[in-house]
């Protein structure tokens, strides 16, 4: 199946300078699920993501928070839901409203599937060999992903590998 | 006279206080959540909502208990209005307000942060500005500069993660529980601070001039040095992590007390009940011969005390808060 494409980097500034690239790509309505252990990058994509999008404010870990929201070129709604314990509390999350405007990154979205829209970009970020070095792998899920996955994977050719 | 009753629910604690001009503590009655969280590892949203409404009822009438007071004796209400989780907000909002029109006084709403900076002046009323406040706590790493009471600037903050979330997160990735801050506090009395050499984020010569602090390198050099050294021990770990931690947060407050030549500094937020933060941070203060305030554990802590203090100088200031005030998560510290 062709909805599978890896990248990797080495500094937490190429996976900024990634999220800042594939940030430019972005439409009203997309949303990207965030998977990787603690210190894998998750929050430092998101805030290259937000420099694509064109948002000067300073975008820091939602974990405490649990929900952000940007303005730029692009609304980032930006949310952690790590300690999100079941699928029922997330409906005070107001996500299907959420995700009608601008871009959503779901840190640690796996947790709440289900609460999920099937059309996403999962993003699976793992460690490397060196300190620095991240696996950064794209799973493209329903019609509105996999359509652009080539696209987005051309625009990111940089830093592409083998799966 | 006025007498303030304060609600604050923003997070993890439910806590109600009664405090009299602004200073004179009656009751300050915490309830601690940490039972129902250590479950998950962390605040979860609708549970600390959920656990606010329980926990409200019984908190509130042991604070009028201890106050050995009633609703006649009240002369304003006040609830922390944000930043926070807003399903726990709303909680103590709503309970604020109600009691506001029961009992016919007025509503404040109060900045959480700001309630913080006021904590100071619960022990120490005549402390005079210009001060340096450095705020950390699970959510937020702040370096204030405090003018005069209402008057802030913020100097410097995290351009990741708060202080408070480094040590919740590297806890939790060393297995230790929830909240790490205690449980690393604890741990690192036993182990060697020189042990690991951690990196101190933003902290080079050439940053003498910034405030800003930055968590989650240090958070990944934790994690990087376990998977290298798995015979690493947890004791040297902690000791390490929270030197890292500590150096930095103490040298940028006291090179911000520097820079805008303050009276003294002062801690606050729930990281500051560290025991090592609170030695350093007096030492460094003690050398440059400025006040020093490091208030109480229980009022550094989320308590209602402050809140109550806050809203005293808000309704003598700029008077009571309209009842179509809401609650706002991402509230920010009005400044100058």
């Amino acid at each position: 199946m062709d909805s599978l494409r890896c990248f990797a980097t080495d500094t937490p500034s190429a996976t900024k300078e990634l999220g800042q690239t594939l940030a430019e790509l972005l439409t009203d309505g997309d949303l990207l699920v965030l998977t990787g252990d603690l210190g894998a990058g998750k929050t430092c994509l998101t805030q290259g993501i937000g420099v694509g999008l064109g948002i000067e404010d300073r975008i820091t870990s939602p974990t405490f928070t649990i929900a952000s929201q940007y303005d730029g070129r692009l609304r980032l709604n930006h949310l952690d839901v790590y300690r999100v314990g079941q699928i029922s509390e997330t409906l005070d999350l107001d996500l299907p409203e959420l995700l009608e405007t601008g871009v959503t990154v779901i840190e640690w979205g796996e947790q709440i599937d289900p609460a999920l829209p099937e059309d996403r970009l999962v993003v699976r970020l793992g460690y490397g060999d060196g300190d620095d070095d991240r696996s950064i792998r794209f799973e493209a899920q329903g019609e509105r992903w996999t359509a652009r996955l080539d696209t987005l994977a051309s625009a990111l050719g940089t830093w592409e590998v083998q799966c | 006279m006025t007498v303030v009753l304060a609600i604050e629910t923003s997070c993890d604690e439910t806590a109600v206080a009664i405090v009299r001009n602004g200073t004179e503590v009656l009751a300050n009655v915490v309830s601690s959540q940490i039972d129902i969280h250590a479950e998950f590892g962390g605040v979860v949203p609708e549970v600390a909502s959920r656990a606010h409404l329980e926990m409200l009822e019984p908190v509130l009438t042991k604070a009028l208990d201890d106050a050995g007071m009633t609703g006649t004796d009240i002369d304003a209400v006040a609830a922390t209005h944000g930043p926070g989780l807003i399903g726990a907000l709303l909680v103590g909002v709503s309970e604020a307000k109600a009691l506001a029109l029961a009992w016919d006084v007025p509503y404040v709403g109060v900045n959480h942060m700001e309630g913080h900076l006021f904590a100071t002046f619960l022990e120490q009323p005549d402390l005079e500005p210009p001060l340096v406040v450095l705020l950390v706590s699970g959510g937020h790493t702040l370096i204030v500069h405090l003018e005069a009471l209402g008057r802030y600037r913020i100097l410097g903050s995290t351009i990741d993660d708060a202080a408070g979330e480094a040590f919740d997160k590297v806890a939790r990735y060393l297995d230790l529980g929830y909240p790490g801050g205690p449980v690393i506090d604890r741990l690192a009395t036993e182990g060697d601070p020189t042990a690991i050499k951690f990196p101190r984020g933003l902290l080079t010569k050439g940053n003498v001039g910034d405030f800003d602090f930055s968590f989650s390198g240090l958070k990944t050099a934790v994690i990087n040095y376990v998977r290298k050294h798995p015979e690493a021990t947890d004791a040297d770990l902690a000791a390490s992590f929270q030197e890292a931690v500590v150096d930095v947060l103490v040298t940028k407050a006291m090179r911000a007390a520097d820079h805008v030549a303050a009276k003294g500094v002062c801690l606050g937020g729930g990281v500051a009940a560290n025991s090592r933060l609170r030695e350093r941070f007096a030492e460094e203060a003690a050398e440059r011969g400025i006040d020093c305030l490091v208030p109480a554990r229980a009022f550094c802590t989320d308590n209602a005390a402050m809140i109550a203090a806050a809203a005293t100088w808000r309704l003598a200031n700029d008077g009571p808060t309209g009842l179509d005030d809401g609650a706002t998560p991402n509230l920010a510290l009005p400044t100058v």
